[in-house]
């Protein structure tokens, strides 16, 4: 049976409200929102992912944390395992902007980066 | 050390960072950017999430990305930069006070100024909260700094008053480091943050929000215990029978930015009662002439990429100030709140502008409108000068809209241009 679900695009700021028909997890068709939504909408149905952003530890940097984040959208599912992955990585400075810090997390293939460069810092 | 500059630019920021560059790129020799904090990039660098970059570069940037694109920029251009160095003081006349642990009290000149401090969070004290004083109740952009830049964790258990973005966003964050955030209340009937925020922060998270709901009273001695959650009504008052404890050790508070003006006052600069911030031209240029301002210090900006976008217009303008010692401009026009608009920024417009470039506008509704609504900047007469289509109007959102360089004859004849939002 073919329903309406509606799903909120969070691919922009504009948060559009989309009402897709579907039937289960099969997308017939969406309503509103422009060609990125729909990408969105499908994907929301079928395989939900989230950029994921957090910090790694860093030794001998100004700080004493990096912040990294996910290439590309992470699975929704495992982002709990992610974060706690996450927790163990020490890495040390100097860290350089999209060095990446955990490759393929998960197994999924996506590579967690760093977001900025730490410089080092004499101890 | 160097005491004359062309530009000196306070705060780095992204709207510092654009002013720096864009004055450099508009050939200001000497520029100088002089920042508190130990390095450049301002509150970026504390907002680790995705989420920036989206208008200018298409693309969906952590905060310390996009903030680090323009730094390298910056030192690319050999803009120079005071760092761990407070601004005290600015006169009309454009000198700089400031103070650094190693080079003592400065005294600087410059030939324009743009004023780029950001804003700071509401506090507790701002939104009379009642109840003990135990520790444990922070703002969220504090907590965002310690959790995300320094690495300690504030709490255990949390709730969050006000679903500004900011909250939401260290809803998720907390969540993601291991705590438990307990709920988020909002005093308004609405989301006061983005609607992508209350899907991936706390929908995702199952975080409750509640609505016109509002700390009653914290509860605690020495540390937070709990707090009292009231439902009130239209007019704020508590509601009798809807007194709610929830137990938690942290109370993070996101109840909105001020603008960070206590400089330009002392310079002179008149602000806005309404956003806060001075009141400004089409080029950035506040009441006293040579002193610019760009960013969160004229309004509470969501999207950054606006924010580098007015750091470049106020960066060009005090680039040509510098160079000129002043700024050549035609007539200038008011530009007026009206139908559910609550500001206009810039406050006015030099009707010779557009023949050089677009202008944009920006501006917030007084109440939203979950439809599709027109937004029209109309001359005194009621005559259109230019129109835009939305999906709606939050007031949450700022709504951007640019006056095209085609409309110049209409602007010629108009006296005022009022901005109006209204249901199609
Ligand atoms: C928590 C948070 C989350 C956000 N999330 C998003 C998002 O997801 N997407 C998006 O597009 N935008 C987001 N924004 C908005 C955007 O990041 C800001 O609007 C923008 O960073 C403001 O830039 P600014 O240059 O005006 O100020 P700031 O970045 O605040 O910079 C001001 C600088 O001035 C310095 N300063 C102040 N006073 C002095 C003084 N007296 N002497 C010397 N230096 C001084 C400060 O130290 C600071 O470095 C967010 C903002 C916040 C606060
Ligand atoms: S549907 Fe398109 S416009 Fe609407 S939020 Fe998604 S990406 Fe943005």
């Amino acid at each position: 049976m073919a329903e309406i679900s509606e799903i909120i695009c969070v691919t922009c700021p504009k948060g559009c409200t989309l009402r897709v028909k579907h039937e289960g997890k099969q997308v017939l068709e969406v309503l509103d929102g422009c060609k990125r939504g729909e990408e969105y909408a499908i994907c929301e149905l079928q395989d939900p992912r989230r950029m994921v952003a957090s910090t790694v530890r860093v030794d001998g940097g100004l700080h004493p944390l990096v912040p990294v984040y996910t290439k590309k959208a992470f699975p929704k599912h495992l982002i709990p395992d992610l974060a706690r992955a996450l927790r163990n990585v020490e890495i040390p400075a100097p860290v350089k902007i999209n060095q990446v810090v955990l490759p393929n997390a998960l197994g999924t293939g996506i590579d967690v980066v760093a977001s900025r460069d730490m410089p080092k810092v004499a101890a | 050390m160097k005491t004359n500059y062309d530009v000196i630019v306070i705060g780095s920021g992204p709207g510092g960072l654009a002013a720096a560059i864009a004055a450099k790129e508009n050939g200001a020799d000497d520029v100088l950017i002089i920042e508190r904090d130990v390095e450049l990039g301002g509150i970026l660098l504390q907002c680790i999430h995705n989420g920036f970059g989206l208008q200018l570069f298409n693309e969906d940037m952590p905060g310390p990305t996009y903030a680090q694109y323009y730094i390298d920029k910056v030192k690319a251009h050999g803009v120079e930069t005071l760092m761990d160095t407070m601004v005290l003081d600015i006169s009309p006349q454009r000198e700089i006070f400031a103070i650094n642990k190693d080079l003592g009290y400065l005294d600087l000149q410059a030939k324009a100024i743009v004023l780029a401090m950001g804003c700071r969070e509401r506090t507790r004290a701002q939104i009379m909260l009642p109840g003990a004083r135990p520790a444990g109740v922070y703002t969220a952009g504090t907590a965002q700094r310690f959790v995300n830049v320094e690495g300690h964790m504030p709490g255990n258990k949390f709730v969050i008053l006000g679903s500004g973005d900011i909250g939401m966003i260290m809803a998720r964050r907390l969540t993601i480091e291991g705590a438990q955030v307990e709920r988020v209340l909002e005093i308004m009937p609405y989301l006061t943050g983005l609607t992508r925020n209350y899907v991936q922060c706390l929908l995702d998270y199952g975080i409750t929000l509640q609505k016109h709901r509002t700390v009653n009273r914290i509860i605690g001695r020495d540390r937070v215990e709990a707090i009292e959650a009231v439902t009130v009504d239209e007019k704020w008052q508590p509601v009798p029978g809807t007194k709610e404890i929830i137990p938690c050790d942290t109370l993070l508070l996101s109840v909105g930015l001020i603008p960070e003006n206590e400089l330009s006052k002392k310079a002179g600069v008149l602000l806005d009662p309404i956003t806060n911030g001075p009141y400004v031209d089409d080029r950035f240029m506040t009441n006293v002439p040579g002193i610019f301002a760009a960013g969160n210090v004229v309004q509470v900006y969501d999207l950054v990429d606006w924010v580098t976008e007015a750091g470049s217009t106020a960066g060009k303008g005090a680039a040509q100030f510098a160079l000129a010692e002043k700024l050549e401009t035609g007539e200038e026009i008011p530009l007026k709140a009206g139908e559910n608009i609550r500001y206009v920024v810039p406050h006015k417009l030099d009707k010779n502008h557009l023949a050089e470039e677009q202008v944009r506008l920006q501006m917030r509704a007084i109440t939203p409108m979950e439809e599709r609504v027109l937004v029209t900047v109309e001359d005194q007469n009621g005559e259109v000068v230019t129109k835009k289509g939305e999906p709606y109007a939050r007031p949450g959102e700022i709504i951007t809209l640019a006056i095209q360089p085609k409309a110049y004859e209409a602007v010629q004849r108009a006296t005022s241009l009022t901005v109006n939002v209204r249901k199609r």
